[in-house]
C-alpha cells in the first residue's frame, strides 16, 4: 500500500472518532437539522465531481462529470438552505415568546 | 497549500457539526459548515488543473437552481423525502466520480485504489437507488407497505455477495465491464432492501442511508486521494450512524431487526377488535375535559403531520393556556418519519421550544396530568409494548400516557397502526375516542371551548 493510502485512512478512522465525540449528545429537538446538515456536508463530493468534470474528455467523460456535479451541487446547495431554513423556525420563537409576556 | 486550506475546510466541517448540536449554536454551525464547503469548492477551482470549465459550471448553475427551489419550496411535513433525495444525489455523485476516475484513468490502477473504487461504487450506488426509494414511500409514490417477497433476504444477501464477487473480479481483472456490473447490482440491491422496510422504520432507514452517503463520499476521497472527501465523509458516517442507533434503540429494535424483518406497515394481523366497546366522544365532551384540567399534554404523532393540524393544535393550546391550563408536549423519539421530525413540525407552527418534552421527561408527569390528548400517534402510546410480553412491540419505550387521569384519542377510526397491532389503550375507562381527520377534530374542539 502507498503511503498515501496508508495516510488517507488514518486520517478517515480518526474523524470518525471525531465524528462520534462532536454528535453523541444532541438533543432531540435538533435531530432533523442535523441530519439534513450533516447531509449536506457528505456533499462535499462536489470536490471530486468538479475535478472530474474539469479533467473531461470526451463525450463519456463530459456527461459523467456534468451528473456528478449537478448531483452533488443539488446535495450540497439544497441541504445547507433547507437546514438554515428549519433553524430559523426554531430561533425566532423566544423572540416572539417576549414579545406576547411583555405589557 | 492546497491540502492545507482543504484542511482548514474539514476544521470548518468540524466546528459547523459541534456548532449544530447546540439549539443556540446550530444555525451559525449550519453557516459555518457551508463555509468550509464553499472554501474546499473555491481551492478546487483554483488548484484543480481544470481544463474545461463548461461542464463545471453548467453542472454548478443546474445544480443550484434544483437545490434551491427544492430547499426554499419544500412543506416541513415533506422534510424527511427531501433529505432523502439530497442523499440520494450525494451517493450518485460518489459513485460518478469513481466511474468518471476510470473513464479518465483508466483500469490499471494500483490494487488499493481499485478497492476504494469498488466500494465507492457499490456504496454510492446503494445509496442512490435505497434513497430514492425511500423518497418514493414518504411521498406515497411507492406503497409504505412492506414489499417482499419469501426468501427476499436470501436475495439480497445474494446480490451483496455478488457485489464482493464482481469488486474481486474488477480489481484483478482487465476489463472497465466489471465495475459497471459492480454499479448495476448494487442498483438493485438498493431497490430491494429499501423496498421490504415498512414506514413506521423509515427513521432508522434515513439516517442509516444518510450514514452511508457520508460512506461513499469517504471512499470517493480515497479514489482522488482528497483529504476533504475522507474526511467530510467520515464525519457524516459517523453521525449518521449514531442517529441510527439512537432511533433503533427508540424502538427497542436493533438495525438489523429494522432491515430484514419486514415489520411495519400495516400487514400485520389484525386483532380481533370487533366486540370490546370504547367511549366515544364528542368535540363538546373534549372541550369540557380540557377547559377544566390543570395541566394538559398533548401527544403528537404522524397522523397530525398527515393531517397538517400542527397549527390547529397551536391554537388550542393558546386557547386553553388563556384560561390558566397548562400545556405541553411529549414527543416520542419516533413520532415523524425522521429523527426529530415532529419538533420541527411544530416549531413551524409556532409551539415555544420549552413546552416540547421527551420521552424521559414525560413519563414521570404523566401521573399528575389531567388530559392527555393524541393526535395521530398510536403505537408509541400502546400500553402492551409495556406490559404484553406476547406483543410484538414488547420492550419499545412507549409514553405512559394511561396514567394520566384522562386520555383522549383523536383518530380517523380503531384500525390499527403501523406495527398493525391492536391498543388497548382504546378500550380503557378513562379514554375518550374522537373519531375525525386530526386538523377537523382540533378545529372543532377549538369551536367547543368558546361555548364552555
Amino acid at each position: 500500500m502507498s503511503p498515501e493510502f496508508i495516510a488517507g485512512i488514518v486520517v478517515f478512522v480518526l474523524a470518525a472518532f471525531v465524528g462520534f465525540e462532536v454528535i453523541s449528545k444532541v438533543p432531540p429537538t435538533l435531530h432533523t437539522p442535523l441530519m439534513s446538515g450533516a447531509n449536506a456536508i457528505s456533499g462535499i463530493t462536489i470536490v471530486g465531481a468538479i475535478i472530474a468534470a474539469g479533467f473531461a474528455e470526451g463525450n463519456a467523460a463530459t456527461v459523467l462529470g456534468f451528473i456528478a456535479v449537478t448531483a452533488a451541487t443539488i446535495n450540497v446547495v439544497g441541504g445547507f438552505l433547507v437546514t438554515d431554513r428549519m433553524l430559523e423556525m426554531f430561533k425566532r420563537k423566544p423572540a416572539r415568546r417576549e414579545e406576547r409576556n411583555a405589557p | 497549500m492546497t491540502e492545507l486550506l482543504y484542511l482548514a475546510s474539514a476544521v470548518l466541517f468540524i466546528l459547523g457539526l459541534k456548532q449544530l448540536s447546540g439549539p443556540r449554536t446550530a444555525r451559525r454551525g449550519n453557516t459555518v459548515a457551508a463555509a468550509g464547503m464553499l472554501l474546499a469548492v473555491i481551492v478546487t477551482m483554483v488548484d484543480g488543473d481544470i481544463v474545461s470549465w463548461g461542464t463545471i459550471v453548467a453542472g454548478l448553475v443546474f445544480g443550484t437552481v434544483v437545490g434551491a427551489v427544492l430547499a426554499l419550496r419544500i412543506q416541513m411535513t415533506a422534510m424527511p423525502q427531501l433529505v432523502a433525495a439530497f442523499n440520494g444525489f450525494g451517493g450518485l455523485a460518489s459513485a460518478v466520480v469513481a466511474l468518471a476516475e476510470i473513464e479518465h484513468v483508466g483500469i490499471a490502477l494500483p490494487g488499493e485504489t481499485a478497492v476504494t473504487v469498488v466500494l465507492s461504487l457499490a456504496i454510492g450506488t446503494i445509496t442512490f437507488t435505497g434513497s430514492f426509494v425511500a423518497f418514493g414511500k414518504l411521498q406515497g409514490i411507492v406503497t409504505g407497505r412492506p414489499v417482499g417477497f419469501p426468501g427476499g433476504h436470501l436475495v439480497n444477501a445474494a446480490l451483496l455477495a455478488g457485489i464482493a464477487a464482481l469488486g474481486v473480479a474488477a480489481v484483478l481483472g482487465d476489463t472497465a465491464a466489471w465495475y459497471w456490473l459492480v454499479v448495476a447490482v448494487a442498483a438493485g440491491l438498493g431497490v430491494l432492501a429499501v423496498l421490504p422496510i415498512g414506514g413506521a422504520d423509515m427513521p432508522v432507514v434515513i439516517s442509516l442511508l444518510n450514514s452511508l452517503s457520508g460512506v461513499a463520499a469517504s471512499m470517493a476521497g480515497f479514489v482522488i486521494n482528497n483529504s476533504a472527501l475522507i474526511i467530510g465523509g467520515a464525519l457524516v458516517g459517523a453521525a449518521g450512524l449514531i442517529l441510527t442507533l439512537q432511533m433503533a434503540e427508540a424502538m427497542n429494535r436493533s438495525i438489523a431487526n429494522v432491515l430484514f424483518s419486514r415489520f411495519g406497515g400495516g400487514g400485520g394481523p389484525s386483532a380481533d377488535t370487533g366486540d370490546k366497546p370504547v367511549n366515544r366522544a364528542t368535540p363538546d365532551d373534549v372541550a369540557i375535559a380540557l377547559a377544566y384540567a390543570g395541566r394538559v399534554v398533548v401527544v403528537p404523532g404522524y397522523g397530525l403531520a398527515v393531517a397538517q393540524a400542527q397549527h390547529a393544535v397551536r391554537e388550542l393550546a393558546t386557547a386553553l393556556e388563556e384560561r390558566d391550563v397548562e400545556v405541553g408536549y411529549a414527543i416520542h423519539p419516533v413520532a415523524g418519519r425522521m429523527p426529530g421530525h415532529m419538533n420541527v413540525l411544530l416549531a413551524e407552527a409556532d409551539v415555544p421550544y420549552e413546552q416540547l418534552f421527551d420521552l424521559d421527561q414525560s413519563n414521570p408527569k404523566f401521573p399528575q396530568t389531567d388530559v392527555v390528548l393524541i393526535i395521530g400517534a398510536n403505537d408509541v402510546v400502546n400500553p402492551s409494548a409495556r406490559d404484553d410480553a406476547s406483543s410484538p412491540i414488547y420492550g419499545m419505550p412507549i409514553l405512559d400516557v394511561d396514567k394520566a387521569r384522562t386520555v383522549v384519542v383523536v383518530k380517523r377510526s380503531l384500525s390499527p397502526g403501523f406495527a398493525g397491532i391492536d391498543n388497548p389503550l382504546f378500550y380503557e375507562d378513562n379514554t375518550m375516542m374522537l373519531f375525525a381527520d386530526g386538523k377537523a377534530a382540533v378545529e372543532s374542539i377549538i369551536g367547543a371551548l368558546d361555548d364552555v
